[in-house]
């Protein structure tokens, strides 16, 4: 307990207004507490979420879509700005995640800076915005406030729930803390814990926001500067690990951008360079610096198995959730071989399990992406999952 | 976006899958190793609702099998097997694929402890139009099922009736089923190895104990 946090009921309804950016928004743990696994308690935590689609009677047509780092609750945007959601291609009438049939519900994670409870709201204890007083939160605690929420919903099961890579780990999260509240679990492009290059890539990023004299040792909103140049490089490096050696080829070769020669200096030359930067500048208007040290800090943390010994089948022993594990050949953030491990481990509880390698050159992202073998495993899975959990076939 | 499509009408499949899937009762947990598109597991679900998984390895073979709502992975009978525990399902089913194992004895002993019950076909290679063949040609036999030449078969440990027979003895496997299909589908039973059933049976079909 070394932050404890006044055990009233706190309004963090109006730190933020969720107006601003659509959505709903519901004020959990006034009553209970969410016990946090640093030890920390948090009584009236905001989380902001968005549905698609209609509750059946009987509640048990509910996807929870999990997002990524850097995604929010809005995998499609009914927002007027014309700015498309994240996962577009996923959600909707149609598509894969059918919001005809499925009722979806995407929540911002706690820690996150798109109305959810973070390290930019304010901290009622002082008034002022939490920066880094904000406890380090993990992928357990992100999934505790996301079952709060469901309570809330009073959807007591979830016919799914499906994320790529942070989302990946939510589901894997909430596989093994809440079995009995998933039917099916789809974690893309994830792994069981976070591998070392990945830790390191994120200390990168990490350390990047931390130089930037404007970070202002977290304090930035107090003291209102914003520190663009760093939380810009960490976008950058990020970004490279989600694309392909074979998509950035493809894509920039080696062309130049807007001249017709090397200009010997260190403008942007290259048509590369230049997508880069705009990633990362565009990336500072939408998201909060301090949000990116604490939810990478999430992922780093993240270890399924640490609970069980390091005995990753241990995590699963005896699940009834029918899983549904999906790779891509060029991804090199989280490979194929690392959901292979959880496919073994599954394998090892004798689990309902599929898994799919989806042969693609779009790296990380491709998760993202108009993979159509990928959105046809998926519809496939979902159907027969459907139709096992008495939602019929379409 | 596609749509769930049952691949064609549930009861037309190969007979050989059709004499497993006799052999099979109605709910049981099922393994099939080496299934393909699928066609065996999609038929038991649809007609015996059974739990079935699958283990198939080539990725087109697992996404079509996930396409169709079957729970299948990716993975290899010769190394794979052994994450799974002891007597995890009521039937593994390898059907037309121990041919193609690194170690089929290996693999027919992981058979016999993740399932209460082994059922494994075969392609018998002392099959009469086999002995006929490599007999008047001398060259390695090339029948409607094992269409590839010997250089691109993957199909690397043949074996008779009488050899599989032979080797359950040696590892001590209880056989409670032998029996043989003929080329025209027709099936029959045997004792022993099988003096006649190794000669008309193009494809041996056994479930099997473990010891």
């Amino acid at each position: 307990m070394s932050k404890p946090v006044p055990e009233t009921v706190i309004t963090h309804e109006n730190t933020r207004q969720p107006a601003a950016v659509g959505g709903h928004s519901v004020v959990v743990g006034r009553d209970k507490p969410l016990r946090l696994d640093c030890g920390v308690t948090l009584a009236g935590v905001t989380i902001a979420y968005q549905t698609y689609g209609a509750l059946n009677a009987d509640c048990s047509n509910a996807i929870l879509v999990a997002h990524a780092l850097t995604g929010d609750q809005f995998p499609v945007r009914d927002g007027g700005d014309g700015k498309p959601g994240w996962w577009e291609v996923m959600v909707g009438p149609g598509r894969p995640l059918d919001t005809e049939r499925y009722f979806v519900v995407c929540i911002n994670v706690l820690g996150g800076c798109m109305g959810s409870t973070g390290p930019k709201e304010v901290n009622p204890g002082t008034g002022r915005p939490w920066g880094l007083d904000f406890p380090v939160i993990t992928i357990a605690d992100m999934v505790r406030a996301q079952a709060m929420v469901l309570d809330h919903l009073g959807i007591d099961q979830l016919f799914c729930v499906i994320g790529g890579s942070m989302g990946g780990m939510q589901v894997l999260q909430w596989a093994v803390s809440y079995p009995e509240r998933v039917f099916a679990a789809v974690p893309i492009a994830t792994a069981a814990r976070h591998s070392a290059q990945n830790i390191a890539f994120h200390e990168l990023g990490r350390q990047a926001v931390m130089a930037d004299p404007a970070w202002n040792h977290g304090d930035y909103l107090n003291t209102g500067t914003n520190p663009r140049a760093g939380l810009a490089v960490a976008r950058m490096a990020g970004h490279i690990t989600y694309l392909s050696e074979a998509a950035l080829r493809r894509k920039f070769g080696r062309k130049l951008q807007d001249r017709d020669a090397l200009s010997y200096g260190f403008d942007a030359d290259f048509q590369v360079e230049s997508y880069l930067r705009h990633q990362g500048s565009t990336f500072v208007d939408r998201f909060d610096a301090n949000s990116y040290l604490y939810i990478t800090r999430a992922m780093d943390y993240f270890d399924i198995a640490a609970e069980y010994g390091g005995h990753l089948p241990a995590a699963f022993v005896g699940t009834r959730v029918r899983y549904c594990v999906i790779s891509f050949t060029s991804d090199w953030l989280f490979p194929t071989p690392e959901s292979r491990e959880l496919v073994h481990a599954l394998n090892a509880e004798a689990a309902n399990v599929s898994f799919v390698e989806v042969e693609t050159d779009k790296g990380h992202d491709a998760f993202l992406l108009d993979e159509p073998e990928f959105h046809e495993t998926l519809t496939g899975f979902l159907n027969g999952a459907a139709d096992r959990h008495g939602l019929g076939r379409p | 976006m596609t749509e769930f499509q049952p691949r064609g009408r549930s009861d037309t499949i190969r007979v050989d899958l059709l004499v497993i899937s006799d052999l099979i009762e109605s709910g049981a947990r099922v393994l099939d190793i080496g299934c393909g598109d699928g066609a065996l597991l999609h038929y038991l679900a649809h007609n015996k609702d059974v739990d079935g998984r699958g283990i198939e390895i080539s990725q087109a073979g697992v996404n079509a099998c996930v396409r169709q709502g079957l729970s299948v992975v990716q993975g290899d009978a010769d190394t794979d097997l052994r994450d799974y525990p002891d007597k995890a399902f009521d039937y593994v089913v390898l059907s037309q694929t121990l041919q193609a194992t690194h170690s089929p004895r290996e693999v027919l002993a992981e058979l016999v402890r993740i399932g209460r019950h082994a059922i494994v076909s075969f392609p018998n290679f002392a099959y009469w139009r086999i002995r006929w063949q490599l007999l008047a040609s001398g060259r390695m036999p090339e029948t409607e099922a094992l269409a590839a030449p010997w250089y691109e078969t993957p199909n690397i440990h043949f074996c008779t009736i009488r050899d599989f027979v032979i080797l359950c003895r040696d590892m001590g496997l209880r056989i409670e089923q032998r029996s043989f299909l003929t080329h025209e589908g027709k099936t029959g039973r045997f004792r022993s190895t099988g003096l006649w059933a190794n000669f008309l049976g193009e494809q041996g079909l056994f479930v099997l104990r473990g010891p």
